[in-house]
């Protein structure tokens, strides 16, 4: 089976360019050079010591003690959020901010969501001297605050759009308004793969370093670079693209794809696109989308602003079509207690969004002791507030509130993470207290 | 013959081509502002079906939309009031829309509904030249709908033959590279491009879109095409106090007197 884009820019049936006429050269002149660009020895050495020396690559892949004994599993964490300005978005706009330089473009624009995609564009812009704009919900100005004012200090243009519900999908939109308006000087680092073709199968490449590590560090570590399931949280779908994209063809191994379901799918409140949407076009891409019966693109909900997305890559839609990657849905709740689980754990915070890949340990079946890689996308520094409340909200009540499936040592754990104000005493290191050698 | 090809047969000047959002600024007025603009003299008119994203869109635009589509417009509203357009109207009518409201209605279901009302052709700015030429042109064709494709400053000569060659009515030239309503008027670079396109003798009129006004922009348009198309002008102007009507025949005058 063939997962790769055709020379037409489909996957199956999903994918292609359904952008204005205005935008046509640009997008055009760039699905003529991107590959000839990415595979020259310059430029791939370029890259490479950038993620390297920059960004930090490779990443660890961390094996979790904790949550494979919870989970009677093996589970392995690669570590995205260790990368330079904390999440796997990095890896495309260091990518990208070549491509530009090669393109000969001095204006970058990008849009975003949680700010991570933003972040990232802005540092690679402050690194090559480039002028950036980035165009940001006004709802997600909101909600990610300290984003945007690393966006500010490091020099970009914060943007915040009015139109719509203003969140992604809406500075999207606004983002390719402004390229229409200055397609001869600007570059658009699209911050998933998403977006006409080129787009997604650029941003794909640029992910799959984080699979093509997990091969051979797993190798290091099991003997084998196959595991039995790798697990990704999915908004547009870059961090679970790259972190799929060396095994799709390998069978054997499960891939797992997680939604946002927000307020679950009953309650209309999801961003869960494959279970609420049908076929589309959104940004240029057809793919599988939410929307009316009149075809209007529907307004999705999810507290991480990151997966608050109504569209999904078309490679994700024809994986999903084609039965190659399993996709589950996570409710905020469910997000927001794996990431505490996690926190209490390993003592690792991870990104909200990266917290719905956590949340499918339970709400997925595994074999017992199966091998579990799950790419933990970026870190949760920008999602202080929303852990806040939610302690606030949980205050008398146990933070880890689910079941493990098949820990005999349940009881256990459940009584060693509860709240100050319960009884019980608290313990919050991972081995039950300081490590002295 | 489709009313499109007798309108540029008759006239092939000073053109006004007149383009409006259904479900604006009311949610019934859609009827009754095309009869008011064929009254007041438009020789065409372009009826936008409302997206929740039109991305090629100005403020203007993006409002209109967004206001018509909270008071209840549809694609099937639409359609059925439209129904029994003909009627009275005799200029030519063409629907403009997003791709994904066309695609999720049904490309055919819509072709054949537009040809029994009675609509000359359409403007789907994110459907590309090759998908229309692969997937749908049989279709169009079979029931007499006349597609209109854009060209900009950017589109190349090859490319620009391509969409001469597809084209049964007309071009769209887009003045500049924007979205809509975001330019008024025209700099040396517009100009130089409406002589390129003028010096290319197209076999299919030209009408001149995006940063349309006022008189002089429109006299200027038309110096280099067939006409002109006028949307987000005639969108603010319906804003303005009067009733519908005074406000159309307002409007109409200050651009042809
Ligand atoms: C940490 C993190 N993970 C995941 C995502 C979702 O994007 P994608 O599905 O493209 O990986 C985001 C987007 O902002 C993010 O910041």
């Amino acid at each position: 089976m063939d997962y790769q884009v055709n020379n037409n820019g489909y996957y199956g049936k999903f994918g292609g360019a359904f952008v204005p006429e205005m935008l046509y050269p640009n997008v055009k002149h760039l699905e003529a050079n991107y590959l000839k660009i990415m595979q020259s020895a310059s430029f791939k050495n370029e890259f490479t010591e950038l993620l390297k020396h920059y960004v930090g690559r490779p990443s660890p892949l961390y094996f979790s003690n904790r949550l494979s004994e919870r989970y009677q599993l093996n589970v392995y964490l690669k570590r995205e959020d260790l990368n330079h300005t904390g999440s796997h978005k990095i890896n495309n706009t260091i990518g990208q901010i070549l491509m530009a330089r090669h393109l000969g473009k001095k204006r970058i624009i990008a849009e975003t969501g949680a700010g991570q995609h933003g972040v990232a564009t802005a540092t690679v812009c402050a690194r090559e001297g480039l002028e950036c704009i980035v165009f940001m919900g006004a709802t997600d100005v909101a909600r990610q605050q300290p984003n945007v004012e690393k966006m500010e200090m490091l020099g970009a243009t914060v943007i915040p759009v009015q139109s719509g519900n203003k969140t992604l999908k809406d500075a999207t939109n606004e983002a390719i308004r402004d390229w229409i308006n200055h397609p001869d000087e600007t570059h658009y680092i699209i911050g998933s793969v998403v977006g006409p073709h080129p787009y997604p199968d650029m941003v794909a490449r640029f992910q799959s370093v984080i699979s093509a590590e997990m091969k051979t560090q797993l190798r290091e570590q099991t003997g084998s670079p196959l595991p039995d399931t790798i697990i990704a949280c999915v908004g547009g779908g870059s961090n679970a693209a790259g972190a799929f994209y060396h095994y799709l063809n390998e069978p054997k191994v499960r891939l797992i794809a997680v939604e946002a379901d927000g307020k679950g799918l009953e309650t209309g409140q999801t961003a869960a696109t494959i279970a609420a949407g049908s076929v589309g076009i959104i940004h240029g891409s057809m793919t599988l989308l939410m929307q009316t019966n009149d075809g209007q693109i529907i307004e999705p909900y999810s507290l991480s602003a990151g997966l608050d997305y109504p569209g999904i890559g078309p490679l994700h839609a024809h994986l999903y079509d084609a039965k190659r990657v399993e996709f589950l849905r996570a409710t905020d709740n469910e997000a927001l207690e794996a990431a505490f689980e996690l926190t209490r754990f390993e003592g690792i915070i991870p990104a909200l969004e990266s917290a719905h890949a956590l949340a499918a340990l339970k709400k997925g079946t595994f074999k017992p002791n199966e091998t579990v890689v799950i790419n933990l996308s970026g870190r949760g520094d920008k999602d202080m507030e929303a852990y806040r409340n939610f302690m606030k909200s949980q205050k008398d009540k146990n933070l880890l509130l689910h079941k493990p499936i098949s820990n005999p040592n349940a009881e256990v754990y459940t009584r060693g993470f509860s709240f100050p104000n319960n009884s019980q005493p608290l313990d919050l290191s991972p081995m039950g207290g300081l490590f002295v050698p | 013959m489709n009313r499109i090809n007798e309108l540029f047969q008759s006239k092939n000047k000073n053109i006004l081509s007149v383009y409006f959002t259904a479900g604006y600024p009311e949610a019934e007025t859609t009827v009754e502002i095309i009869k008011e603009l064929e009254a007041n003299g438009a020789d065409m008119i372009e009826i936008g079906i409302p997206f929740s994203d039109p991305l090629a869109d100005g403020p203007v635009i993006q409002q209109s939309s967004q206001q018509a589509l909270a008071q209840g417009m549809s694609l099937k509203k639409l359609l059925s009031e439209l129904t029994s357009i003909r009627q009275n109207v005799k200029i030519p009518l063409l629907l403009m829309g997003y791709f994904n409201v066309i695609l999720h209605f049904g490309v055919e279901n819509f072709c054949k509904a537009l040809e029994k009302i009675g609509i000359d052709g359409v403007i789907i700015p994110d459907l590309p030249l090759e998908v229309y030429e692969n997937s749908y042109a049989k279709l169009f064709q079979k029931h007499g709908i006349i597609p209109v494709f854009l060209i900009t400053p950017g589109t190349d000569e090859t490319r620009i033959r391509k969409t001469e060659t597809l084209s049964k009515g007309f071009i769209y030239m887009v003045s500049s590279a924007s979205t809509t309503g975001t330019k008024s008027g025209f700099d040396h670079s517009s100009i130089d491009y409406f002589k390129r396109i003028a010096g290319m003798s197209l076999k299919v009129p030209v009408l001149t879109g995006f940063g349309i006004s006022n008189k002089s922009t429109f006299e200027q348009a038309s110096q280099y095409s067939s006409g002109a198309i006028v949307g987000s002008a005639f969108i603010k102007a319906l804003d303005k106090p009067g009733s519908l009507s005074e406000r159309i025949q307002g409007f109409m005058r200050q651009l042809r007197n």
